[in-house]
């Protein structure tokens, strides 16, 4: 295992003490979804305003570990202002980064994400709020995304 | 924990060999992230001494066969080997005959075998079952399930803050359709032990019957199921120091007597036309197949194993580590333990304030200790006590003070981490 620090990496901490855009509803929320696993207990809605195919405003609530929590808040600085196509990329990017280790050079912040790889028990975490971006994205309400 | 009480606790256990029990399980001998594993994880799975490893290996090495079937000589020999078995469980919770033992793969086919076998053939649409708020999913599910198959009517005990059963919310329960109550004999979730005598009494008073989920208190508690005349008494090896897949469902022999196969198959039959066929005798009836043959057996060595300690010098040990354990957990920050009933044995729930279990858990696997972080299979209780999910150390009959002490100063630890 590599140090808990590559872990829980300032950025991750600090994201999980004071989430971004957390507990937050943008107006003109027209896409959103849920994501829940059960096992974990962590359980997260993502809001997204999208106008003219661009993420204008974006939003969570819910709640989990450091690691789910910190990866949706970092998610949400991440995606907004993107269109629909650059987010779907972005997820495909931080998936790989989380699954596979594969680093995209611009990725910036999200790179503090790479440490989980270590921890396979934990990829889990790190990737609800981004499954859970996927599906907001294509707006599928009513539907329970889960990474378990 | 003051120096007075660490001297009245040795003077409990005066002949208990920490250590030496500890020789006997090789699991515990490793290193986990360059960490002695201090494994407190036994109310999932405890591990198994070298006595269980070698009964099982011993066996297929030399005796085994299929058992109940053959002329030949090793047959015989598997026979009474996974025969002997049977006669170990007996004699452990003390059934008045073997044909009250019968062997399942855990506690969670013992329950099923019960909702399926005496519930869908005796129970009736609004017949009532009480079970309680405290309850494993292993004794939630099976009995949803029957009730869509038969259309009974499940009724819950609540629980209290501390963790323990109103017993005056259960006496309101008792109607005349109430026909079986079943609940745990110790909470996987809280560490609770149930007044399991007094509810029996409550429950036969009414001619309600009573299943106990033992899966918990085996390891912790001995029983006599004679003196305790519960109906139904499920439990699985693997908690109990021995293998997975094998477990035990006691039941009153006039009870499984009466009581339709479960499954059909080889093994549970006397004689079978296309017509007709006649079940095997009790116990064979339940036993369809061939068995966990070797589970049986490294199931007896295990009994066998804490029998040599002794079950009253097990818990007094795992008792001492419990009140040692909760002492030290109040030193640190943020610390809520979910579970503080009066009666408790060997389980540590909590939380950390601002720390999500599964944060806690993984903090402490770096420091090479194994806790279980979840909501434990019990999502009804961490309802109940509104968190998602506890951290959970468990205590075995090879954990130490030092152990625990590790534990505390990884829960530190944790703290300093998550900030």
């Amino acid at each position: 295992m590599s140090d808990l620090r590559d872990l829980y990496e300032e950025v991750i901490l600090d994201h999980n003490r004071s989430p971004r855009n957390f507990l937050k509803k943008p107006e003109g929320t027209n896409h959103q979804a849920y994501g829940f696993n059960p096992l974990c207990g962590d359980e997260f809605r993502v809001y997204l305003a999208v106008e003219d195919g661009i993420v204008k405003d974006v939003g969570f609530d819910g709640a989990g570990c450091a690691i789910s929590t910190a990866s949706a808040s970092l998610m949400t600085e991440a995606v907004k202002g993107k269109s629909l196509e650059q987010a779907h990329a972005l997820f495909e990017d931080v998936h790989k980064l989380l699954t596979q280790r594969a680093e995209s050079s611009d990725l910036g912040k999200l790179a503090v994400l790479s440490g989980v790889h270590a921890y396979p028990m934990r990829v889990k975490c790190a990737t609800l709020a981004w499954h859970t971006l996927q599906a907001a994205l294509e707006n599928r309400q009513g539907e329970t995304v889960t990474t378990e | 924990m003051s120096i007075r009480n660490d001297t009245v606790a040795r003077q409990v256990t005066p002949a208990y060999d920490v250590a030496r029990i500890r020789h006997d399980f090789p699991a515990l001998h490793q290193e986990i992230h360059g960490k002695p594993l201090v494994y407190l994880d036994n109310g999932a799975s405890a591990q198994k001494p070298r006595a269980v490893i070698d009964a099982i290996s011993e066996f297929y090495a030399h005796d085994y066969a299929n058992v109940h079937r053959a002329v030949h000589t090793l047959g015989e020999r598997a026979t009474q080997t996974y025969e002997a078995a049977r006669e170990k469980a007996r004699h452990f919770i003390n059934a008045r005959s073997p044909e009250e033992i019968i062997f399942v793969r855990g506690t969670t086919e013992a329950i099923n075998l019960v909702a399926q076998s005496y519930g869908r053939n005796t129970l009736r649409a609004g017949d009532e079952v009480i079970l309680t708020q405290m309850e494993h999913h292993s004794n939630i599910v099976p009995w949803q399930l029957l009730r869509e198959q038969t259309g009974i009517v499940l009724r819950v005990v609540p629980i209290d803050d501390s963790g323990e059963l109103i017993l005056d919310e259960l006496e309101k329960l008792f109607n005349r359709r109430t026909r079986l109550l079943t609940l745990t004999h110790l909470s996987n979730a809280l560490g609770t032990i149930n007044p399991v005598h007094r509810i029996i009494e409550m429950a036969h008073a009414r001619n309600v019957l009573v299943l106990l989920d033992a899966a918990q208190a085996v390891p912790h508690l001995s029983v006599d199921m004679q003196a305790l005349d519960c109906d139904f008494y499920a439990f699985s090896g693997h908690k109990l120091y021995g293998p997975s897949g094998i477990g035990v469902l006691y039941g009153k022999k006039d009870l499984l007597a009466a009581m339709p196969p479960y499954q059909g198959g080889g093994e549970m039959i006397r004689y079978v036309t296309f017509e007709k066929t006649e079940y095997a005798d009790l116990p064979c009836k339940f036993e369809a197949g061939t068995p966990n043959i070797a589970g049986a057996v490294g199931l007896g060595a295990a009994i066998d194993y804490v029998s040599g300690i002794g079950l009253a010098a097990i818990a007094a040990h795992e008792q001492d580590l419990l009140a040692y354990a909760t002492d030290r957990a109040a030193e640190v920050a943020g610390m809520r333990i979910v579970g503080t009933a009066r009666e408790k044995a060997s389980i540590l729930s909590f939380e950390l304030a601002g720390i999500h279990p599964h944060d806690i858990g993984t903090i402490l696997d770096s420091e090479g200790i194994a806790i279980r972080a979840g909501h434990h299979c019990a999502m009804p209780v961490m309802r109940r006590f509104g968190v998602p999910a506890t951290a959970r150390a468990s205590f075995g009959m090879y954990n130490t003070r030092d152990e625990i002490d590790a534990l505390i100063a990884a829960l530190h630890r944790a703290r300093e981490v998550i900030r």
